[in-house]
């Protein structure tokens, strides 16, 4: 038989139908819903006269818009009000199932659907959102997809896809104390470009990444799509169904070990062809920040804003230019030199406990500049938040001086009220530093949240490395 | 879905690289629940002062640009969120066409499904177009669909690449969740086989669940 890689092999397993000339027809098994991105789905559906196929696959929650305090009290923005009420109609209309923002499992759908082992090796999951590449860590085929396309799985329970390039991303070596999952993701996005996984779908491979925990993985996968791929995976193995076992819609007992000879199987075999490979030595990195208005502007904390005229292409000249009058830096600033408003600790990308285990290891004991303006930590999930708690964290953050919320997309995307005031700039776990996505004219530094914690602490950015704490996901 | 065979319009040089769609649609207007009404919104950050002044910098508010229905745009357009309120806004403002060297995959995928055609010329046909877009006011295109060809009224053409199935899409109309549901035969028997299934084995917090 001929090698296949492991996107080869899901895909293979999800065709529905095959005609020359045209995309195949994929199988999802999942869909997950969210507020932003579902309403003209439903409604589009619903002026067809058309049903939801298979409302068992999908599932909904509340995430982008809920606020992260007061949960019990009126929502004043009446859009985002309006929004989550009509999700919670079409749930309730076509019967899926919903976590609100008052459910104990509540969080950012991208935390939930592995946490609540919703996500499942060998798996196609879509939704209405780029960063459903977070599913990926599991040895799944999770893309994002637009609303169109939302309600044509709602329909039909199907895509129509052309299959995607592949590249294999190895990342080789062992990472130095404070060198972190975000740190590897936005050294590759660094070096392949925001456009270097275009058409692709790519597999994460290599000693760094195995050595990774699942909430390490979910970090890399997620910010595939800022590299530009379609996709990004990791074949599933020891860490992944350990991490699985128990989980409320994963199987028990035997039916579990069952699964996991069959997700075993599901790793790219020896010799299978990628369509391109790239490496990257983890152990020369620093931990990243980035400088400008996309995740590929980005550079290590012991280095300098760029000057414009260092690169070769004039339309990375301009756009370096433009970035760094948005940003308000000058050529030639030490990282280390640039002082930040506010930290943000939180997003789908960086969220989880571990995340909020290591970040609060960073703080614990001190406290953060009084320069600051504001210090946020967001839990991914109400899981998350309530594991946390039991191990003390909270009062660790808050005895630092940092505010913990209830669980949602927050300042990533400032849909709710958390918002980054213009002229502000922030120290961020989230993944995207476009103009304007923290809140109009805020400036926006993607960081891990242990660099974020330190710089909250210290008031401006700082190489972790030297507080010496143990290396992290 | 709007059909598209053949346009010709006014072209606006959008001369940034990466534009993403946080730029076309920010965030705050994500909150809507239809697909209407996009068009005013479109490029909101960049082309609007405090108050909805129009900023006479951006160069959509430019009176030379008015009426404008393709845009010309450098690589990687439509990169970051899956926002299809992207392409909504686009259309809704009038462009009909974009022409650019590359596109972000969800975004170039959800233009089609709002008929606009975006169009991928070589780097340096994509230089030429935003030379003379920028020189001559009032410069068109016109792109025709069944010949894959864009052209000017001084004799420019160029040709350019587009699957044969989306192209049909595009040139019909065609509705793609139709298109799926004849199929519905084969999406039965794919159940039938696999038996997809999300079994749940402890309780979870949720509501309205349809579990099988
Ligand atoms: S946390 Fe940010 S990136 Fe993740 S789903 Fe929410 S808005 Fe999108």
């Amino acid at each position: 038989m001929i090698p296949r890689t492991m996107y080869r092999k899901i895909w293979d397993a999800h065709v529905v139908r095959e005609a020359p000339g045209e995309p195949s027809l994929i199988y999802i098994d999942r869909h997950l819903v969210h507020e932003g991105t579902s309403p003209q789905a439903f409604a589009g559906l619903k002026a067809a006269g058309r049903t939801v196929r298979r409302p068992d696959l999908a599932f909904a929650v509340m995430d982008h818009s809920v606020p992260t305090k007061n949960r019990n009290l009126p929502i004043l923005d009446e859009a985002a009000a309006g929004q989550l009420e009509a999700l919670a109609r079409n749930c309730r209309e076509f019967s899926i199932t919903l976590f609100d923002m008052f459910s104990r499992n509540q969080g950012i759908v991208h935390i939930i659907g592995p946490e609540l082992g919703i996500t499942q090796p060998g798996q196609t999951i879509v939704c209405g959102d780029s960063h459903t590449s977070t599913h990926g860590a599991f040895g799944t085929l999770a893309f994002g997809i637009g609303t169109s396309e939302v309600e044509h799985v709602l329909a039909t329970q199907c895509l129509s896809q052309y299959e995607s390039k592949t590249m294999n991303i190895v990342v080789n070596g062992k990472r130095s104390k404070g060198v972190s999952a975000k740190d590897i993701i936005l050294a590759i996005i660094g070096k392949i470009g925001i456009a270097g996984g275009t058409s692709r779908v790519v597999e994460y491979s290599g000693e760094a990444i195995r050595a990774l925990s699942m909430d390490g993985r979910m970090t890399v996968c997620n910010m595939s799509i800022e590299g530009g791929a379609r996709a990004g995976m990791i074949a599933p193995d020891d860490t992944t169904f350990a991490y699985m076992e128990g989980r409320p819609f994963v199987p028990r007992g035997k039916a579990f070990q069952e699964a996991v000879e069959g997700w075993r199987a599901l790793a790219t075999d020896p010799g299978a062809a990628f369509d391109g490979t790239v490496t990257l030595d983890a152990s020369k990195l620093a931990p990243q920040v980035t400088w400008g208005t996309n995740p590929g502007m980005v550079t290590g904390v012991t280095g300098r804003v760029p000057d414009p005229a260092s690169f070769h292409d004039p339309d990375d000249q301009k756009a370096v230019a433009r970035a760094l009058e948005y940003m308000g830096l000058k050529p030639g600033t030490p990282l280390v030199d640039i002082p930040v408003d506010r930290v943000f600790i939180g997003s789908c990308t960086n969220s989880r406990l571990n995340d909020l285990r290591a970040a609060a290891r960073v703080v614990a004991g001190k406290h953060i500049s009084k320069d600051l303006k504001e210090a946020l930590v967001v839990p991914g999930s109400m899981t998350i938040k309530a594991k946390a708690e039991s191990e003390g964290l909270d009062k660790i953050f808050r005895d630092a001086g940092f505010e913990w919320r209830d669980a949602g997309c927050s300042m990533c995307i400032a849909m709710n009220p958390d918002v980054l005031p213009p002229g502000e700039r922030s120290a961020s776990t989230s993944n995207r530093n476009f103009e304007g996505r923290q809140g109009k004219d805020s400036r926006t530094h993607l960081v891990s949240p242990i660099m974020a914690a330190a710089a909250a602490i210290a008031g401006h950015f700082v190489d972790v490395r030297e507080w010496n704490v143990d290396a992290v996901e | 879905m709007q059909p598209f065979s053949r346009h010709t319009g006014l072209v606006f040089p959008l001369d940034r690289v990466n534009v993403d769609t946080d730029q076309m649609v920010p965030k705050q207007f994500l909150k809507l629940q239809t697909k209407q009404g996009f068009g005013r919104v479109l490029f909101y950050d960049w082309r609007y002062l405090p108050g909805e002044k129009p900023n006479p910098d951006f160069i959509l508010n430019w009176p030379r640009y008015k009426g404008a229905s393709i845009m010309l745009a450098r690589a990687n357009c439509g990169c970051g969120s899956s926002r299809e309120h992207a392409p909504w806004a686009l259309a809704d403002y009038g462009f009909r066409v974009i022409i650019a060297p590359s596109y972000a995959d969800i975004f170039y995928n959800n233009c089609f499904k709002n008929g606009i055609l975006p169009v991928t010329l070589a780097e340096n046909q994509v230089d030429e177009l935003f030379k003379l877009a920028e020189s001559e006011e009032g410069y068109k295109l016109t792109v025709d669909l069944p010949s894959q060809t864009i052209s000017d009224a001084h004799g420019l053409s160029y040709k350019f690449e587009i699957g044969e199935f989306r192209k049909r899409v595009l040139l019909e109309g065609l509705d793609d969740i139709g298109l799926t549901l004849k199929h519905e035969a084969d999406i039965t028997a794919y159940e039938q086989a696999k038996h997809p299934h999300a079994t749940i084995y402890e309780a979870v917090d949720s509501k309205y669940s349809a579990r099988r």
